[in-house]
């Protein structure tokens, strides 16, 4: 044995490699019954192998509206489009930003898939149309207090009062339908109509009609008023439907519906104001008269004109007539009365909270959504294609394996046992950190990342070479086998840091700029490399240790890969000096 | 194995060994022409972007007999644009419509699927929007800009500056091939190959990481003997590490050969194809660049610098004195040499290059001393400790 310089001792190279195996099991073991525990012995499969629909939007900015894209109005869409899609009775849709940019929508299993892509990422419709009639669906009587607005002083333009109503969870204790009538702003006040409203956001029931149904006012085809009797409107789903058949139907022409959050069915007239007329909308704390959250919104020219000729249209009628409905998407977002004609500028007050407010504004000013989509990518996979990725992927990691078992078997014998071992224990390790990941952070297996798992293989293998190629190159020296073990670690550990490192920045770059299923794969790549860190510190090298102190390796068995003379090992012991090549050649490696 | 072995260790004493670095003429003679080749692919042929980066769609069918002329004929009239069709091994057909939007998709899928007589659930469609595959290469580039930076100055700080410019060198190398066997064969660029294009980044680098890393060792105290130059001892370091370089190399490829196999058979097309073709090709030429450019590229811009160059005058001078003597002079003994960087124990830090040793130089002076002497009397020498086993 290579006699140790005095009083230097390859730190690390002995140290106790029972411990390290022992912290490696605990892990094992925490690892594994976690994933026990969490009920899932699979990784999520994404949607390229379980099948489904996924679809990633991009957001694009409008003109005039640079700064659009921003964390808030992500999350805004990202909440609008989820109930859209969940509106569609999809289960498990996942909806959630991806980067700075993009929306991914994930429909899972191909139902609906038709309609949700119409549905996402579409600018909604958005248009105000007169009421003609409604009614509770299923009456549930629930007084309204229709609370007469006191308003103070106006303000500028065309001041409109539309009730919103408050709504339960909506910060207001009173629960009860505010009604507010309408008035042109231009000096005195008129005493708001009551009227029931519905609203989409600040939701709560609105004050029901006396009877269930509302007469059939004129106005209403007898077609429609058919219809509108058959209407369902008492369920979420039966609402979604209507509002989906609603939005349908041509602009010029009346419509049945549905309120989006109650069950009321309306009969609307034909659209008089475009939602894309509205050049803005706002929500805004109204201080001077104590309303509370308000909405206002402006109107281009063109819109001004219309909706002025249609508040004044409306102020002439009666109940319910005199309201107009926010529709959007076919359903109705809000229902505010009218009582004079107003032009240009307009207000909707009522019961908002802040939240409400903003995104009745939001709705108001984008039509729907904050911001513009475009679709980027929608991939459809069957669940028989996607059972087929699956297979095939897994036979391609199960041949890349085998492939590379038998290459290391064939050139390190007994060592490449250790680095097969070693790379079967890596490969349980990822899998459970996987399934953890799937419970933990929603991850999702998908093709790319078992294209990473797999590519990974080879990566990790690669150190265990690194670490054979370093021991034996001690033994070359002519150190006997277990101090060439030893005198290799610190060498192999070294290359192996430094280049796992940068496998280690690769990933994370890619996982940080990648967009759609490449993140899979980043993610992997990354995740095996720690992973194959962990199993070269914690097993690799205490089993070479082990095993060096073992007959069969220390004495350099033909089989054990180790063996000196085959390895061209020139013990510099007895006779000449060898050739001047690399006699001292010593540790390096 | 036992004569890849004994190769082995001839390579690493340096009995056998091959001048990688002295033929880097060369080297850069080939690599030049690979990349201008590789340019001239891509200024002339172009490359053949995939539907992801002109936008419209991709339909994949089960496996039928319908005739890919029959689904050509469908996929037109029904979208009333040109469309491509491609048999996948396992007899599934692959369509793809360029410009297709997304409200027409679906009447051209349904079409399909009543063509080969399935429900349209079982035919796979892909649709892409026009800027996705602009956005997937902004993404791309920005990311290999991030990656370019950060890597440089990691590597810089583990090994040295002209080592970091070296490996940037080989893998812009490995880029351009890789790109370029693109163009000139026309393989389809899709994010999946954009996916193996930046990985073969991390692992090029790995390759020449592990090279480096003997080279270093090899050359750490280069200025503290006057046997060898700098050149001839980056090349022991490379001859020592081409077997590992090779079977690491084989090692990673036998993964992505088997995706490859899998993905261009059973699957065919796809991501799994995509991104083991790429990192196939780019794999390949990282081994080639992590031996026979990145180490001589450092040589070239270590001889730049006054201490190595005039390093390498006085070994030549002395060797041309010796010769004058009429001393042969052997030409492989690298005891010297090695002697030098005899530095066994360094300190644990990785990445951390250890103090040269303090006994070297004296000890390899000793040993050039003692060179003519019995052997009997050198017995035990050449190491720094005196001892012997």
């Amino acid at each position: 044995m290579a006699a140790p310089k005095k009083g230097r001792r390859p730190t690390g190279a002995q140290g106790k490699p029972g411990r390290s195996l022992l912290v490696l099991l605990l892990v094992i073991v925490a690892l594994g019954g976690g994933m026990l525990l969490s009920g899932n012995n699979t990784p999520r499969l994404g949607i390229d192998l379980a099948g489904g629909t996924s679809i990633t939007l991009t957001a694009r900015n409008q003109p005039g509206e640079a700064d659009a894209i921003n964390q808030t109005n992500m999350n805004t869409a990202v909440g609008i489009i989820e109930r859209r899609v969940n509106g569609l009775g999809v289960s498990e849709a996942e909806v959630r930003t991806q980067g700075d940019e993009n929306i991914v929508v994930n429909i899972p299993k191909g139902t609906n898939e038709k309609q949700a892509r119409e549905q996402v990422g579409t600018t909604a419709q958005l248009n105000f149309r007169p009421v003609l009639t409604y009614a509770q669906d299923q009456p549930k009587p629930k007084p309204s207090d229709s609370g007469k607005k006191q308003d103070g002083g106006k303000k500028g333009a065309g001041d409109e009062k539309a009730t919103s109503t408050p709504s339960p969870d909506g910060g207001t204790p009173q629960g009860r339908a505010v009604t507010d009538g309408l008035k042109a702003a231009t000096d005195g006040k008129k005493a708001p109509k009551p009227t029931p409203t519905g609203s989409g956001n600040a939701s709560e029931p609105p004050a029901p009609a006396p009877t269930p149904t509302a007469p059939a006012p004129e106005g209403v085809p007898a077609s429609l008023q058919k219809q509108f009797e058959s209407l369902d409107c008492s369920t979420k789903e039966a609402r979604a439907k209507a509002s989906r058949e609603a939005a349908q139907r041509k602009d010029g022409q009346p419509v049945v519906t549905c309120d989006g959050e109650q069950p009321i069915k309306y009969v609307l007239g034909p659209v008089a104001v475009e939602g894309k007329n509205v050049s803005d909308a706002n929500a805004a704390l109204d201080q001077t008269r104590g309303q509370g959250w308000i909405v206002q919104m402006s109107f281009d020219d063109k819109g001004s004109k219309a909706f002025g000729n249609i508040t004044s249209e409306l102020a002439q009628k009666q109940q319910p007539q005199n309201q107009f409905a926010i529709v959007l998407d076919g359903e109705v977002v809000s229902a505010p009365s009218v009582s004079e004609r107003l032009v240009g500028d307009a207000e909707i007050s009522g019961n908002f909270n802040q939240q409400s407010a903003e995104d009745l504004a939001n709705i108001l000013s984008y039509g729907a959504l904050p911001l513009t989509f475009e679709e980027g990518n929608v991939t459809t996979i069957s669940p028989t294609l996607g059972a087929e990725q699956l297979k095939a992927g897994l036979i391609a990691g199960g041949i890349g394996l085998a492939l590379v078992v038998v290459y290391l078997v064939f050139y390190y014998r007994l060592l490449g046992l250790v680095a097969v071992s070693s790379l079967v224990v890596a490969a349980i390790l990822t899998y459970t950190i996987m399934t953890l990941l799937g419970t933990a952070i929603g991850f999702a297996l998908s093709l790319p990342a078992i294209c990473g798992a797999i590519v990974a293989i080879g990566i990790t293998a690669d150190s265990f070479i690194v670490y054979f190629e370093r021991v034996r190159d001690e033994i070359r020296e002519g150190r006997t086998v277990r101090p060439a073990i030893a005198r290799a670690w610190p060498h192999a550990r070294r290359t192996i840091v430094v280049s796992d490192v940068v496998s280690v920045i690769a990933a994370v770059v890619l996982f940080i700029v990648s967009i759609g299923s490449v993140q899979g794969f980043a993610f992997v790549l990354g995740l095996t490399t720690v992973v194959d860190l962990a199993i070269v510190f914690l097993l690799t090298k205490p089993m070479m240790m082990i095993l060096g102190r073992k007959k069969m390796f220390a004495n350099g068995h033909p089989w054990s890969g180790l063996d000196p003379k085959r390895l061209g090992s020139r013990p510099p012991l007895r006779g000449r000096r060898r050739p001047a090549a690399g006699s001292s050649e010593t540790k390096e490696a | 194995m036992s004569r890849l072995g004994t190769l082995g260790a001839k390579l690493y004493r340096g009995e056998t060994s091959y001048d990688f670095v002295g033929k880097r003429k060369l080297w850069y003679g080939i690599t030049l022409c690979f990349v201008i080749v590789s340019l001239l692919g891509l200024g002339f042929r172009g490359l053949y972007m995939g539907i992801e980066f002109q936008g419209g769609a991709v339909f994949t069918t089960p496996p039928t007999k319908v005739s890919q002329e029959d689904a050509r004929q469908v996929a037109e009239d029904t979208s009333g644009r040109d469309a491509r069709v491609q048999e996948l091994g396992s007899g599934a057909l692959r369509i793809q419509v360029t410009d297709l939007e997304t409200e027409e998709s679906g009447e051209t899928r349904d079409a399909l699927a009543k063509e080969l007589g399935v429900s349209s659930q079982k035919v796979n469609a892909e649709l892409v929007g026009p800027s996705w595959g602009d956005q997937m290469t902004d993404k791309a580039i920005q990311g290999l800009i991030v990656f370019l930076v950060l890597v440089s100055v990691y590597l810089a700080l583990a090994f040295e500056w002209r080592m970091a410019v070296a490996a940037l060198v080989a893998l812009l190398h490995d880029l351009a091939v890789t790109v370029g066997v693109y163009a000139l064969v026309g393989f389809e660029v899709t994010p999946g190959t954009v996916v193996g294009m930046l990985t073969i980044l991390g692992y090029s680098l790995y390759d020449t990481v592990v090279v480096f890393d003997k080279v270093k060792e090899k050359t750490k105290n280069v200025t503290k003997q006057d046997r060898h130059t700098y050149g001839e001892l980056a090349n022991l370091g490379i001859n020592a590490t081409v077997v590992r370089s090779v079977n690491t190399s084989v090692v990673a490829l036998l993964p992505v050969a088997a995706l490859l196999f899998i993905g261009s058979g059973l699957l065919a097309g796809g991501m799994l194809k995509d991104i083991a073709l790429s990192l196939f090709i780019g794999l390949t030429a990282g081994t080639f660049s992590s031996i026979m450019i990145a180490t001589p590229v450092t040589t070239d811009l270590k001889l730049r610098e006054p201490k190595i160059r005039d390093h390498d005058r006085r070994v030549r001078a002395r060797r041309a004195k010796a010769a004058a003597r009429g001393e042969p002079e052997p030409e492989d003994d690298t005891a010297a040499g090695e002697a030098a960087d005899d530095d066994p124990d360094e300190p644990e830090d990785a990445g951390v290059p250890a103090a040269a040793a303090v006994g070297s130089q004296r000890s390899e002076r000793s040993q050039r001393q003692q060179r003519q002497q019995p052997a009997t009397r050198n017995r035990g020498r050449g190491r720094p400790s005196g001892k012997r086993r």
